[in-house]
């Protein structure tokens, strides 16, 4: 490979791993997204002509912040000899040329921090806050970003500049939150994070071969997150995401078939995942601090460690403190799957029935579908195939409808 | 950054009391953030049925009694805080206590440009 090349191909790695830490410090520096996008593409394409001759120097992020500042100087004083407002523009160079002093790495990775808690302000639309989070913190490009949720890369675009216009025309302050105001915030972050991740992991197949992994974002954001800021809710997110991920290749058969977790081929299981989300869970559990993402978590690693024989005790156990910390009729569902794998279909069934008695989750598909199961397996064709039919009227995606039609041709040819 | 606080609620959902109260309450919250600096004004209105609106049409004033768009909560009164950021002015939206019992909304004042302020 050539030298130009190989510049090339490492200039490219290196945009993935410094631009996040380059434009959070240059936003703070010039207090300015769209100054500090500009500064950042001019210090990269700096680096093209000169690191190639020069070589990379030792620490690439000090020496991008470094020569964006610069960039961004020169950009301030052409604007000010066209006459727009300059004594404002003086000020801003002036503050800017004193900022000589060398970055601490504690000063990038708060700069870091207080980037993802602007992106993820609940002043800005969560729609918003999601692709606004991958650019300017992940570093994608608004093209990715629109073929990852399927929409015109001008549509992105301007849900992209909304945002960023939020932030400037209403001031959300460039900060890290005050510690009484963190544990809202976070929560925010984690939300973004976690849709971020389920978007990657529904996301349909066939075209997605061209779409960028949402899934392995959301897990490198929550890595970042959690170097930033140790937090046990961090963990527990980091830590359902991997186990979730962990049986991505088993989840779906090559025509991207649904298969159940229990008739999942477990070699196919990635073990590394297992084990780095296992010991995550272990953490969290142990700070006696944790939250609802630990429990979804702590439930995942027993699914993830059973051999042949699933602890469904210890599953029940953790739905019912899941409830108490969230209560939801969706995990009262999940529990009463539990329940039906303990102590029989009927027990299940029982609880179902009352959660829609209630009138809850009437137009929820995975109600109506685990209903049929229960019912199909008491050996009730006739009120299954209803509960199947149901559960098809409401579902939207291709492999769901596939695996509904499936299990009704099933019970209607007995 | 100049921020205007604009307070809706259900005119009828108070009680003379709770009316009392919440005029108490924000009158010592109006002192507080005048003693600080911060308030530039604040004011609450007569209720949404003294509302009068108009238009132009062709040239021709056009007045109707009542508000612009009849809605289940109505805007019964404004400050305008000048604070360092939006986390400040919600800070001082959190603490009003129409908040409780209606919907505060935060709008940045646009700024003008110093000569049309002069």
């Amino acid at each position: 490979m050539d030298n130009k090349s190989s510049i090339n191909q490492q200039l490219s790695q290196l945009y993935k791993d410094h631009s996040g830490k380059v434009l959070a410090t240059l936003v703070r520096l010039l207090g300015d997204f769209d100054l500090a996008e500009e500064a950042m593409h001019e210090a990269f394409s700096l680096a093209l002509g000169s690191w190639d001759t020069q070589g990379i120097p030792a620490n690439p992020t000090a020496w991008l912040i470094s020569t964006g500042r610069f960039k961004a100087i020169d950009n301030l004083r052409r604007k000010k000899r066209f006459g727009e407002l300059a004594s404002d523009i003086q000020q801003q160079i002036d503050e800017l040329e004193e900022h000589h002093q060398n970055l601490s790495q504690q000063d990038i990775e708060d700069d870091q921090l207080r980037m993802i808690f602007t992106c993820c302000h609940p002043a800005i639309d969560p729609q918003i806050q999601i692709p606004l989070t991958l650019r300017e913190v992940c570093g994608l490009s608004t093209e990715e970003i629109a073929s990852a949720f399927l929409v015109s890369p001008s549509t992105m675009a301007q849900r992209i500049v909304r945002g960023k216009n939020k932030i400037q025309q209403t001031k959300i302050p460039f900060i890290i939150p005050e510690i009484n105001e963190l544990p809202e915030r976070l929560d925010a972050l984690l939300s973004v994070i976690y849709l971020v991740f389920n978007e990657g992991y529904s996301a349909s197949s066939g075209d997605s071969l061209l779409r960028i992994d949402l899934s392995s974002e959301a897990i490198r954001l929550a890595r970042l997150v959690l170097a930033l800021l140790v937090d046990s809710e961090v963990m527990g997110l980091l830590a359902l995401m991997l186990l979730h991920e962990s049986r991505r290749q088993a989840r779906t058969d090559l025509e991207g078939n649904i298969i159940l977790l229990e008739d999942q081929d477990r070699s196919l299981w990635n073990r590394a995942y297992i084990d780095e989300g296992s010991a995550l869970v272990q953490q969290a559990l142990a700070t006696r601090r944790f939250g609802a993402y630990t429990i979804q978590a702590a439930i995942a690693a027993v699914h993830a460690q059973s051999q042949g024989t699933t602890d469904w005790e210890q599953i029940i156990a953790l739905y019912s403190v899941l409830l108490q910390v969230e209560p939801s009729p969706v995990i009262e569902l999940n529990r009463a799957v539990a329940i039906a794998m303990r102590d029989g279909e009927q027990a299940g069934l029982n609880i179902i029935d009352g959660i829609l008695a209630r009138g809850e989750l009437q137009d929820y598909s995975k109600m109506h579908s685990t209903r049929g199961e229960l019912l199909r397996r008491l050996g009730q064709t006739s009120a299954a195939i209803t509960a199947f039919e149901q559960a098809l009227d409401l579902v939207k995606q291709l492999p769901e409808q596939r695996f509904l039609q499936q299990k009704l041709a099933q019970l209607r040819s007995q | 950054m100049q921020y205007m606080l604009l307070i809706y609620s259900d005119e009828q959902n108070w009680t003379e009391d709770e009316r009392q109260d919440c005029f108490q309450k924000s009158m010592c919250i109006s002192a507080e953030l005048a003693a600080e600096g911060k308030l530039i004004s604040a004011a609450p209105l007569h209720s949404v049925t003294t509302a009068t609106s108009l238009r132009i049409k062709n040239g021709k004033r056009h007045i109707t009694d009542g508000p612009f768009a009849e809605t289940t909560e109505q805007l019964g009164g404004y400050y305008i805080v000048d604070v360092d950021n939006l986390d400040q002015a919600l800070e001082i939206a959190s603490r009003l206590p129409p908040a409780q019992k209606g919907t505060v909304e935060v709008r940045p004042l646009f700024p003008l440009p110093e000569r049309l302020t002069n």
